[in-house]
This record gives structure tokens, sequence and C-alpha cells, in this order.
């Protein structure tokens, strides 16, 4: 009897010290990018253009860059995602080819982001003549982030009780008149968040951009959509690997990492609160 | 009566709007295949397909003639990739275990965000850490010059695969039918043993599909492998040496190649292998899980 109680002591213990190792991974990262990352950070970092190489100066464009092609990835993936799982949840029988396309969603989110990104540079650097540029970029993210959205849109759609579809069937509305007014205005506080979440993921991505779009360093900040940008992960990825001074650029590399983790932790913290709020509204 | 005619049309075509974004899916994961199978195949014109899969030597830019063997990198994304699974599977297996069976509904409801906090830190930061935080740590540990090897990003890739592994784990264990659990209970087993004899088998499809999600993020993850791993092209002997994986390999050469040569198409058939290696990965974790699911249903 002690001896089953010694083993189980001893194996929740070994599962907890598991948690706590990842935890424990969890906030060294944090820790390290944050105390150093801080140190840098200042009002000039974030609102001036990189000066002397590189090694001074701030990164405004490259702030800049990743707001707008995660716009331009938003354009293409938000209405599509959203399109692509009333589809699913709404119109889909069971047969065939419902199958086949949630194979193929399932598949899309595993394919690699560099083989997204080898996609782009064939499909919307060369075939479609955008060239080496925003709209190249962002519509690469776009097609990565759609399985994303899809899913997490699908989701939202699943959560409406359908009473609430039978209910406006019932008084002779029509498929799209049910979808419209009773199903769509229940989702869309789902369907956004679950949206902006994978929008955050596609703003970290460093591999489908590096050869459709972003650019080593510009001076100038881009002012069309075929024109070449500068983006917090490609530019941290240089800071850190490619700069002609490494010890030099580690201050802004840190402080580069920090803005980026921040873009993106902020985006995932207001979809969920985002969730959070229009969940209690909706009960109350 | 034209009036319900030109309803039905219109519905009809608000159908068929929504079912071609449906499609859509689909159209692009053949689209991805079809083009870089296209720009996969003009490599093969001078390079024979024994050589590309068969030989170690990469050396697209030798003047005493051209090498193309993509070995190395193959078996340096497994070595990398496998690593990273022997460290995440029984961590995020104990995670799972420890959310599911013996952690207050109070400390789930805070780990998980959390761990959703570590599957939102961008690919390229983990890889920055890799050479600032985990590379001088190794290479204290190792006595070596620098800590960019093999392990480094197995390490890396093992973080990074964690929440996936965590979340479809804890899953498949909250779905083993409570009756497994009360039966073993009853006979006198602690929460342990039934933990670990009743159902880690019975959630054992789930943590196989977890197994599978996780090293076909392994394999395809870019960003983090080509700054930590150290990038030599040579044949890989062991985990502390500095190795270039296929991903790596592409992320490097793809900016300096000039476009339509023989080193260029290549890299598309790299792309290409990896993109079939994640897809038979993915297909075969879709298929278990599926398998699991119908079972429990």
């Amino acid at each position: 009897m002690t001896r089953k109680k010694i083993a189980q002591f001893l194996g929740f213990m070994a599962l907890r010290v598991c948690l706590y190792l990842v935890l424990a991974a969890l906030l060294l990262f944090l820790y390290d990018i944050g105390k150093k990352g801080g140190r840098t950070i200042s009002w000039e970092f974030l609102s001036k253009m990189p000066r002397r190489g590189m090694t001074e100066g701030g990164i405004f464009p490259a702030i800049f860059g990743t707001f707008l092609v995660t716009l331009v990835t938003a354009i293409l993936a938000v209405p599509m995602g959203m399109f692509s799982a009333i589809y699913l949840n709404e119109y889909a029988k069971q047969n065939r080819i419902t199958r086949l396309i949630r194979l193929s969603i399932r598949n899309l989110s595993g394919v690699p982001s560099i083989v997204y990104g080898l996609f782009g540079v064939i499909l919307f650097v060369n075939i479609f003549k955008f060239g080496t540029s925003i709209l190249s970029a962002g519509l690469t993210l776009g097609l990565m982030t759609l399985p994303w959205t899809i899913t997490a849109s699908e989701e939202a759609l699943k959560t409406v009780p359908n009473s609430y579809r039978e209910g406006a069937l019932a008084l002779g509305a029509t498929k799209w008149q049910s979808i419209r007014t009773n199903v769509l205005p229940h989702a869309l506080p789902g369907m956004l968040t679950g949206t902006v979440l994978g929008l955050a993921r596609a703003a970290g991505e460093t591999a489908p951009i590096m050869f459709t779009g972003a650019a080593f360093a510009l001076p100038f900040l881009p002012k069309s959509l075929s024109d070449q940008f500068m983006a917090l992960p490609y530019h941290l990825y240089i800071m850190a690997t490619q700069h002609h001074d490494l010890a030099k650029a580690r201050p802004l590399a840190y402080g580069t990492a920090l803005v980026l983790i921040v873009f993106v932790l902020g985006m995932n913290m207001i979809a969920v609160v985002l969730r959070y709020r229009l969940r209690r509204k909706r009960k109350a | 009566m034209t009036k319900r005619a030109l309803r039905n049309i219109r519905e009809s075509a608000i159908k068929a709007f929504f079912f071609t974004n449906g499609i859509l899916a689909v159209i692009v994961l053949l689209g991805i295949f079809a083009l870089l199978l296209s720009s996969a195949i003009p490599a093969f014109r001078e390079i024979k397909l024994s050589e590309f899969l068969g030989q170690t030597l990469w050396d697209p830019t030798s003047p005493t003639g051209a090498r193309y063997g993509i070995l190395s990198m193959i078996v340096s994304t497994i070595y990398v990739t496998l690593a990273a699974m022997v460290m995440a599977l029984p961590i995020g297996l104990g995670v799972a275990a420890y959310l599911s069976d013996v952690a207050h509904w109070r400390v789930r409801e805070i780990v998980k965000p959390i761990v959703e906090v570590l599957a939102g830190i961008p690919s390229v930061v983990v890889g920055f850490l890799g050479i600032v935080l985990i590379g001088p740590l190794l290479a204290k540990l190792t006595g070596r010059t620098n800590g960019l090897n093999g392990l480094n990003g197995a390490i890396l890739l093992a973080v990074m695969s964690l929440p996936t592994i965590i979340s479809i784990s804890e899953d498949s264990l909250n779905a083993v039918p409570n009756a497994y659990v009360e039966a073993s209970l009853a006979m006198g087993a602690t929460r342990w043993q039934t933990l670990a004899r009743v159902k880690i088998p019975a959630a054992l499809s789930g943590i196989i599909a977890a197994f599978m999600l996780g090293m076909g993020r392994a394999i395809g993850e870019t960003m983090t492998v080509l700054m930590a791993t150290g990038n030599a092209r040579t044949f890989p002997h062991g985990l502390l040496e500095s190795l270039r994986t296929m991903t790596s390999n592409i992320a490097i050469e793809l900016g300096e190649v000039p476009y339509y040569t023989t080193h260029y198409y290549a890299l598309f058939a790299i792309g290409l292998v990896l993109f079939l290696m994640t897809f038979l990965v993915n297909l075969v974790a879709d298929i278990v899980l599926h398998k699991y699911q119908e079972r429990e249903s």
C-alpha cells in the first residue's frame, strides 16, 4: 500500500517537474528578451530610421512594414477564411468533396512556411509579376494564414445553436437570410478573435517573406504596395546573423526582438480580451 | 412565381460563391504541389535523381563541377527533428498528464494560456535565443568554441513543438471514457497506476498523432534551425556538430542564386522533398487521429 503511494507521489512529482521545466523555459526566454531589449527601447528607437549601417537609430520602417504587410495578409485571408468557413459549416453536405476540402485544409496548415515562401516566389513574384513587394509578401502570408482563419471561423460558427437557424427558416426566410440575420451576428465576434490570432502568427513569420518582398535595409518607407519593405522578423534575423558588426548590432537585435514579441503577443492579447468581453456581453 | 424563381437563383448564386471559397483550399494545396513540381523538374535535366537523393556533397558553385547531393541535409533534418522529439514528447506528455489528471482546475486555467503564449513566440525570436542564450550555454557545457550545433536547434525545436504536443495529448487523455478510469480505481489501482496503465494506453493513438504533428512542424521549421545549428555543409556525425537542414539550405541560398539556373531549380526540388515529407507525416497523423475519433464516438 505504501509502495503504491510512494510510486504515485514520485510519478506526480515527475509530471509537475515537466510543467515547471516548460514554465521555466518560457520565463527565461521572456526575461532575457525583456531585460536586454528593454534597455534599447526608447522613443527614438521606435520612431526613427536606422542610421550608420544599422548600428544606431531606430526600427520604425520595420514596424511600419510589418504593420502594412499584415494588413495585406488580412485583406486576403480574413474574408476568404470566413466565406470558406461559412460554406463548410452552413452549406456543405457530408460527401467526398467536403472531406477533400477538410483534408486539404489540415494539410495546408502543415505545409512548412519556407515552402509557402517558394510558392510565393513562383506565383506572385514571377508568374503574376508583382516582383518582390509588399503585395507578394502579403499574399504569400495570406495563403499561409488561410487554413488557420478557416478553422477558427468554423469553430465560431459551430457555437451558434441550430435553433437560431431553424427559427429563421420556419418563418420563411431563405437559407442565406437565415445565415445573415441569425447566424453571422452571433458568430462574428468569435470569427474575428480567431482571425486576429491567425494574423498575429503571420506577422511573426520570416521564411515566407524573405524572398517575396522583405528587404535587408531601406533608407525610405515604402510608397506603394509594389515596393520592397522592411519587416520586424526579417530585421531581427539580419541584425542577429547577417550584420557586418554583430557585437554592435546586438542591443538593437534585442530591442527588435522585444518589439516583435510585444507586437505579436499584443495582437494575441487583443484577441483574447475581445473574446472574453464579447462572451460576457452575450451572457448578460 | 417569377419572384420565387429569382429568389432561388439568388440563393444558388450565393451558395456557389461560398462553395468557390470553400474549394479554394484544395486548389491552393494542389497549386503548391504543381508549381513546386514544375520548378523542380528542370533541375533534373542536369542532375540525376540518384545523385540528388543519394549523394552527400552539395556544392552547386564549385568551379570544377557542381555537385547536388542533398543526403547530408536530409540526414541533418532527421537528426535534429528526432532529437527534438526525444526531448519534447516525454515533457509534453508529462505536462498534458499533469494538466488532465493532477492539476486543480484553477491551475489548468492559468497554465493553458501560458502555453499558448509559448506557441505565439515567433520562430525568429526563438532562433535568436538560440544564438544569445542556448549557444553560449552549450559552448560552456561542452567545452567547444561555439554552441551553434544540432543540439541547440533540437532544444529550440523541442520548445516550439511543446504547445502542439501538450494540447493534443491533453485532449486525447481527456477523451478517455470515464468508465475506464472508474473501473481501474474500483479495482484498487491508485490514480498514478490508472494514469500510467489505463489512460495513457487508451489515449495512445492521440499521443502518436501529437508526436507526428509536432514532428511535422519540426521538419518544416526554418528560422530557428537556420539561426541555431551553424549550417556547415558537411555530413553530420553527431548532434554536437554544426549541421545544415533542408530548410536552412533553401533560406541561405535562394536569396543569392541567379534565377532559372540549375542551382535555382535544385532549391525548389529540395522544397518539393520537404513538402512531400511533411505531407506524409501530417497525413499519417491525420489518419491516426481520425481512427481514434471514430472509435471514441
